[in-house]
């Protein structure tokens, strides 16, 4: 390919055809033949740049194939789809950052997301011993423990409970672990897409404890297991389980997907991700902390002098600019809108901050409403981009009065070893040619 | 205020309770939803096990046990003497989680062998978790804990013996934190400065061109509806994929494995012997063209088929992306 095919979609503004041609014939390339003609039919640019009847391009005063045919019937998909130009869509793996797919990551593609709802196939995934296909009808959940009566759950025992739905990230411990000690990712898919946030609906685990009678006197932690191959376990501690830890079963209006722990998983709010734990089979009832393998020999931040700090539950404020973003470029000089999410595990955002010039100066974006506490919460804010190299930041301040830390403030206190929870303030650096990219600043 | 109950004022509170009581909105614990859980139940799920050894069951294992049984079902993952670093690597590292370098291994990281125990009864081997009998477990426990000299070569572990052993790094941990609870206190105090915040603005670091073709083609992943920010083609040469990919399509992996040798060589191996040799990239592109053989072992490497853009792609991602 040229150099000239490479550059010409910086130069030519295209607002509504930012998937470029060749992405697009890839894609119809994939599909099956008859698919493919359509398509291509359709994509009137397409066929403009190969040379056909430039008539054919659909663009005013051009009437467009599908402003002169029938659409396809309903239930051409019964559960609907994405549309096949927005197939770039799409969770993906970092390469060589694990062995096996069983036990690995898959990265949400924030850059491509609106809002702060993550659609349910986009949110990230993180498994131990890989998705397991559970019959919910076989699916049970046992609590015991310090608990008066110990008992068995059907889903259908659990739906019968009274239920609460609300909105709240789910964000890994490990998000923005491989940048602590130099950019390593390019884009924002990679560097903070072990992130989502859904509508979550389940039962109040405290509902749960009450109705078995837990030892209100005794119980101080609950473990919560998984049924997966990992059996995967946690230590929940007995405020944050009665505080507003769900046992849920709906996410973004639908049952769970298998991903995200069909049909049973916990969510304890505010709380790396390992914790929410999937495919709950387990609640036991406990005096003492269990120090499983996922929280001493994974799970625990290493600090410079070589103590782990244990139990790091909370994850703290964090900002990340998702447009512009690594892997972008700005077609043209003028008005852009930053934006971006905030979040904090400690309750709200109470204001995000940006800057254009690497931290020197900041403005205060806008907050879209509502703020739901210990949620994604989208920030916008305008910039006139003036076609010279910019740095671009986001900081967060949450309801607390915590703000976000620099890199450089984040590594005096803890090193860049520790791999878990860093929440530092992201930086992109803007090329004049409009490239966007990935850096740090110090 | 008198606490005597005014007896007509208390029958119409009765009163008005029975008739509110079915309605929506009236519901209350207790519940009981759900079936009492028999011992047996809770007996065959109750399967985790504290640093105080509750939960550990009867049963005893011997190192030798142990050995036979991970020979067997761990070796293929964690390497001979749990030194591999595809999966997780079980031994060594002891001392260096202070230094600039830190090694986690089971040995170098963990606290207490009971979380070793644990772990194994409930998630091992991988592809046939909950399989081990408990002697079985204590057996590979007293194994990974002789591969890390913890325990000696004739060590028998049981419920007894497990608790008393003493992991290096016993000591290692903290809860002096503030990320235990809500309102826990930070350990980075920013301040939210809105102007002339700082004069200094250096680059610390940016993305590396191999990093940015290593993640596929990130013009089509950041490609984003409805907005004037389209995509750029950064990619230097990987156009239609990464490195990865591209080994992956091409079935490279079926004989070489990223760090481990399979008939061919490991690419970091690959990686590794071409190392600062300015030619390395032709003379590799040509090998993988018409194929080769004596370089790393007996096996001969057959021409493969894939196109030269593609085997330069792939070249480039061994070279510089692996080493």
């Amino acid at each position: 390919m040229s150099d000239s095919t490479e550059r010409a979609p910086r130069v030519r503004p295209a607002p509504e055809a930012p998937v470029s041609r060749r992405v697009f014939m890839r894609r119809a390339a994939a599909l099956s033949g008859g698919a493919a003609a359509a398509l291509a039919g359709a994509r009137g640019s397409a066929a403009a740049d190969s040379g056909a009847d430039p008539a054919d391009d659909g663009v005013p005063p051009h009437v467009p194939p599908w402003s002169r045919s029938l659409g396809a019937p309903i239930l051409a998909s019964p559960y609907g789809v994405p549309s096949p130009f927005e197939a770039n869509v799409q969770r993906r793996q970092s390469p060589g950052l694990t062995r096996t797919p069983q036990s690995s990551v898959a990265f949400t593609p924030l850059q491509n997301l609106f809002g702060i709802i993550t659609p349910s196939g986009l949110h990230f995934e993180r498994h131990h011993a890989g998705v397991p296909t559970i019959d919910p009808s076989r699916h049970r959940l046992m609590i015991h423990g310090l608990v008066r009566e110990p008992r068995v759950f059907t889903l259908d025992d659990i739906t019968r409970y009274p239920s609460v739905s609300r909105v709240h990230f789910i964000e890994c411990g490990a998000n923005t672990g491989m940048e602590w000690g130099n950019v390593a990712v390019p884009t924002v898919q990679y560097t903070h897409g072990m992130l989502g946030c859904s509508e979550w609906t389940g039962v109040p685990l405290a509902t749960l404890l009450d109705d078995v009678g837990f030892d209100r006197a005794k119980a101080r932690f609950v473990l919560a297991e998984g049924a997966d191959g990992a059996s995967l376990t946690r230590t929940v501690p007995i405020e944050m389980a009665l505080a507003d830890a769900l046992v849920v079963y709906g996410q973004n209006g639908e049952m769970l997907r298998p991903e995200q722990g069909y049909p049973l998983r916990l969510l304890v709010p505010g709380v790396q991700g390992v914790s929410s734990v999937k495919w709950l089979r387990r609640l036991k009832v406990g005096d003492a902390p269990w120090n499983t393998r996922e929280e001493s020999l994974h799970y625990s931040d290493l600090m410079p002098g070589g103590v782990s700090r244990q139990y790091t539950w909370i994850q703290e404020a964090k900002s990340v600019i998702t447009s512009p973003s690594g892997g972008q470029v700005l077609l043209d000089r003028g008005y852009h809108e930053i934006t971006g999410l905030a979040w904090s595990g400690r309750g709200k955002v109470r204001r995000v901050d940006v800057s254009t010039d690497g931290g020197r100066n900041w403005h205060t974006a806008r907050l879209q409403a509502p703020v739901h506490t210990k949620a994604l919460t989208r920030f916008r804010i305008d910039w006139q981009w003036d076609g010279g190299a910019a740095l671009l930041q986001s900081r967060v301040t949450d309801e607390t009065g915590y703000v976000q830390p620099s890199l450089r403030a984040l590594r005096a206190v803890r090193g860049t070893r520790s791999i878990y929870h860093n929440n530092a303030i992201q930086t992109w650096r803007v090329d004049p040619s409009g490239e966007v990219s990935n850096v740090q600043t110090l | 205020m008198s606490r005597r109950s005014d007896p007509p004022a208390l029958a119409l509170l009765l009163v008005l309770a029975a008739a509110v009581s079915p309605s929506a909105g009236a519901a209350a614990p207790p519940y009981g939803f759900g079936t009492a859980a028999t011992a047996a139940q809770i007996r065959a799920w109750d399967i985790d096990v504290r640093p105080d050894g509750a939960g550990l069951p009867p049963g005893r294992g011997t190192v030798a046990e142990g050995q036979q049984i991970y020979d067997a079902k761990c070796a293929s993952c964690h390497g001979t003497f749990g030194e591999s670093t595809d999966y997780m690597v079980l031994a060594g590292g002891a001392g260096t989680l202070s230094s600039d370098t830190p090694v986690r291994t089971t040995g170098s990281k963990l606290n207490y062998a009971t979380t070793l125990f644990d772990y194994i009864r409930r998630a091992m081997p991988f592809q046939a978790p909950k399989s081990l009998t408990d002697d079985e477990v204590y057996a590979l426990t007293a194994y990974v804990l002789n591969l890390n000299d913890i325990v000696p070569a004739d060590a028998v572990l049981d419920r007894r013996a497990l608790i008393a052993v003493r992991m290096p790094n016993r000591d290692g941990f903290t809860t002096q934190h503030g990320f235990m609870r809500a309102d826990g206190r930070p350990d980075t105090h920013a301040t939210a400065c809105m102007t002339n915040c700082t004069n200094d603005v250096r680059l610390l670091s940016q993305i590396p061109e191999y990093a940015r073709s290593s993640h596929g083609d990130i013009a089509e992943q950041t490609a984003r509806g409805r907005t004037n920010v389209a995509t750029a083609n950064v990619e230097p040469t990987a156009a239609g994929g990464a490195g990865m990919e591209l080994a992956t399509r091409s079935g490279c992996l079926a004989c070489h494995g990223i760090d481990k040798g399979i008939v061919g060589p490991a690419f970091t191996e690959v990686a590794r012997r071409y190392r600062g040799d300015a030619t390395a990239a032709a003379k590799l592109v040509r090998k993988v063209q018409e194929g080769g053989a004596g370089s790393f072992g007996a096996a001969a490497m057959p021409p493969q088929n894939a196109s030269v853009a593609d085997i330069r792609v792939i070249v480039d991602w061994i070279l510089h992306r692996l080493q």
